[in-house]
């Protein structure tokens, strides 16, 4: 009981007009709380969708590019001609000279975490008179499991069957349904070097992305490179996962410096996919924010009603010797209270509505609704709903600080 | 008579109205006010007593002049310095009583003290509670204000006035809203306070009688003091 006289005030009149305080704070309550939610969908699906883009692609790739020849070779003294070509795709290979030893300085960098070198082949895969195209994809299966963790998604055998056996295959399960094959039956797969194998299934793996389900297999490194007729020193690709995802860049700068090779982060790659993404956060941010902005006015206007209805009260109260800070502080303190009770109602509704979504079942590759309890959003939502019901509390709370108490005991 | 401490003086105030024309409502205004005095400010409607105890009050600063409290320049002073000098020096006394209606009329009269901070919770409640025994509304303590009478509300109002031992108490027109019986308590409140607190009232008034039973009295018709009365001249100050 042993208040302050401004805490006392604002305390009593909060109390005495509990209606107007409880609608108040409903207000803020649905602001705060559609605002959590809705950000919290947006960083689920965000979440969710750069998941999908680290199931085949790592933070940063390490590549060679390909070539264009130059168009014009220049004479090489006075009596020769001029030779012109055609600009075109140089014919070199596109392999990674000594990828052991880039391999190994990549990892031995500190903000590498993992990194693993990969061959990739146009794969054809046959059962008597049907086809299938596809993608080859030349691994050390261990490695690349622990950095895409391919193992989750094994619907029939074990990643571990492929370890050492230079005639296993794991395939998608588009390719086992269309050619009718199951674990531990043969596929002939063919490359367009025109190398043919009889290779034993060893596994069968559902992605949920059928791109990938009716395309993909995996093989041995070594086996790839009998597909494409190179020797064991070919890689096409290093892959290199970082410690944070979103710093890709920086490191790859880093990366490229290391080597000639094409050094491309993620966000280079699916670039498409991340401003599709960027645009989506963006539309959600805005409709929440706009909506807490409409919890503001709630504010603004009951608590300059308020003071309207309390005009004589300010007067009264600046007559007896509280000063134009202390109306501030009386009436600031009610928003604020108001802002608290509400933005923590607005916290629990939109826990409640994270729950609810979270347990809604989307089907497909999705499964249930991607979205989860965030810290840093729920301490964003707080931050936001106090700080906006503060200001939308000042501007009323100046207005009764500037009230002339002479004009008011005049009338 | 000039041994006497002054509490409040005024040097040339002057007041003018803007709207709808320039105006002046209150012209070279010139008085002391001794400690202990009780002083009422009378004339017709429209001769600026009011208008001039709002320029004594320090709420309005819109005036020309100088004006002293306790010998200390107030004129020119910030808001918040007012403020605090509202707080601890002077008491209000309105017509119309001006409660806050949410609280109790305990609270009522504490709110000033407690603003002030100079004593603790308890001290300000048993203080409070002196000067509702002194206007004899102690039983009322707990009511909220809203809940009282008229002439109960201005006590509760005179107590609030009191509450800081302001040495002015200014009061527009405390007993325009009062019936003879209430205005004659009020009344004698007033006498006690002026001759046995030692505080000084200065009191705007319509009410002839009422003038009359003040120590001095003090006319004015557009906006200047057209003449002074001391009443009473036998009471030993």
């Amino acid at each position: 009981m042993k208040r302050k006289a401004n805490v006392e005030i604002a305390i009593t009149h909060i109390v005495a007009r509990r209606k107007q305080t409880f609608t108040a704070a409903l207000g803020v309550t649905i602001g705060v709380g559609v605002y959590l939610f809705m950000n919290s969908l947006s960083a689920g699906f965000s979440k969710f969708s750069r998941d999908e883009i680290f199931k085949n692609s790592a933070h940063i790739k390490i590549y060679k590019n390909d070539e264009i020849c130059s168009p014009f070779v220049p004479k090489s003294n006075q009596d020769n001609i001029n030779v012109i070509v055609n600009p075109q795709i140089t014919t070199l290979s596109k392999k990674i000279i000594d990828p052991e030893n880039l391999l190994k300085v990549v990892k031995s960098q500190s903000y590498v975490t993992n990194a693993i070198s990969q061959v990739y082949f146009d794969a054809f895969y046959n059962r008597g008179k049907a086809q299938i195209r596809g993608t080859g994809n030349g691994v050390n299966i261990i490695d690349y499991d622990a950095m895409f963790s391919t193992g989750k998604y094994m619907v029939a055998g074990s990643i571990n069957n492929l370890q050492g056996n230079l005639n296993g295959i794991i395939i998608g399960s588009g390719i086992a349904e269309k050619l009718n094959l199951g674990i531990n039956e043969n596929i002939t797969v063919s490359s367009s070097f025109g190398i043919v194998k009889v290779m034993k299934i060893v596994g069968i793996f559902t992605t949920g992305n059928s791109m990938n389900d009716q395309a993909k297999s995996y093989v041995n490194i070594t086996t790839a490179q009998q597909f494409i007729k190179e020797g064991p020193s070919y890689v096409s690709t290093i892959f290199v996962n970082t410690p944070n995802a979103d710093k890709s860049v920086y490191y790859a700068e880093r990366l490229q410096q290391l080597t000639e090779y094409t050094v491309e982060d993620w966000k280079t790659t699916s670039a498409d996919l991340l401003s599709g993404d960027k645009t989506r956060s963006t539309l959600m941010n805005s409709i929440s924010l706009s909506i807490l902005l409409m919890t503001a006015f709630i504010i603004y206007n009951l608590l300059s009603s308020t003071i309207m209805q309390k005009i004589n009260d300010i007067a009264i109260l600046k007559a007896t010797g509280f000063s134009g800070r202390d109306v501030i502080s009386i009436f600031l303190m009610e928003a604020i209270i108001m802002g608290l009770i509400g933005t923590i109602m607005g916290l629990v509704l939109g826990a409640i509505l994270i729950w609810i979504m979270s347990g809604i079942y989307m089907g497909g590759p999705v499964g249930y609704f991607p979205i989860s309890f965030e810290l840093s959003l729920f301490t964003q939502s707080f931050v936001l709903g106090i700080v906006i019901t503060t200001c939308a509390g000042y501007f009323p709370a100046r207005n009764a600080a500037n009230v002339d108490p002479v004009e008011i005991f005049r009338k | 008579m000039k041994n006497r401490e002054i509490v409040l003086n005024t040097k040339g105030i002057g007041k003018y109205f803007y709207d709808p024309v320039k105006f002046k409502a209150i012209d070279d205004i010139n008085f002391d006010v001794y400690k202990g005095e009780f002083l009422t400010l009378v004339g017709k409607s429209g001769s600026g007593k009011s208008t001039l105890l709002y320029c004594l009050s320090t709420m309005d600063t819109a005036y020309e002049g100088e004006l002293y409290i306790r010998e200390e320049k107030v004129t020119g002073k910030k808001p918040n310095e007012l403020a605090s000098i509202r707080n601890c020096t002077i008491g209000f006394i309105f017509q119309f009583h001006y409660l806050l209606p949410e609280f109790s009329c305990l609270m009522n009269i504490m709110l000033p003290a407690l603003k002030l901070n100079k004593y603790t919770y308890e001290e300000v409640e048993h203080r409070a509670y002196e000067k509702m025994k002194l206007l004899d509304i102690e039983d009322q303590a707990l009511k909220p204000a809203s809940k009282l009478s008229g002439g109960q509300q201005q006590r509760v109002a005179i107590a609030r006035a009191l509450i800081n031992d302001p040495a002015i108490i200014m009061c527009d027109e405390p007993t325009g809203n009062l019936d003879s019986k209430n205005t004659q308590i009020v009344f004698e409140i007033f006498q006690r306070i002026c001759h046995e607190l030692g505080q000084t009232i200065i009191a705007v008034t319509h009410d002839l009688d009422f003038a009359k039973a003040s120590d001095r009295t003090i006319e004015l018709a557009d906006g200047k003091i057209i003449s002074t009365h001391e009443n009473n001249l036998g009471i030993v100050r």
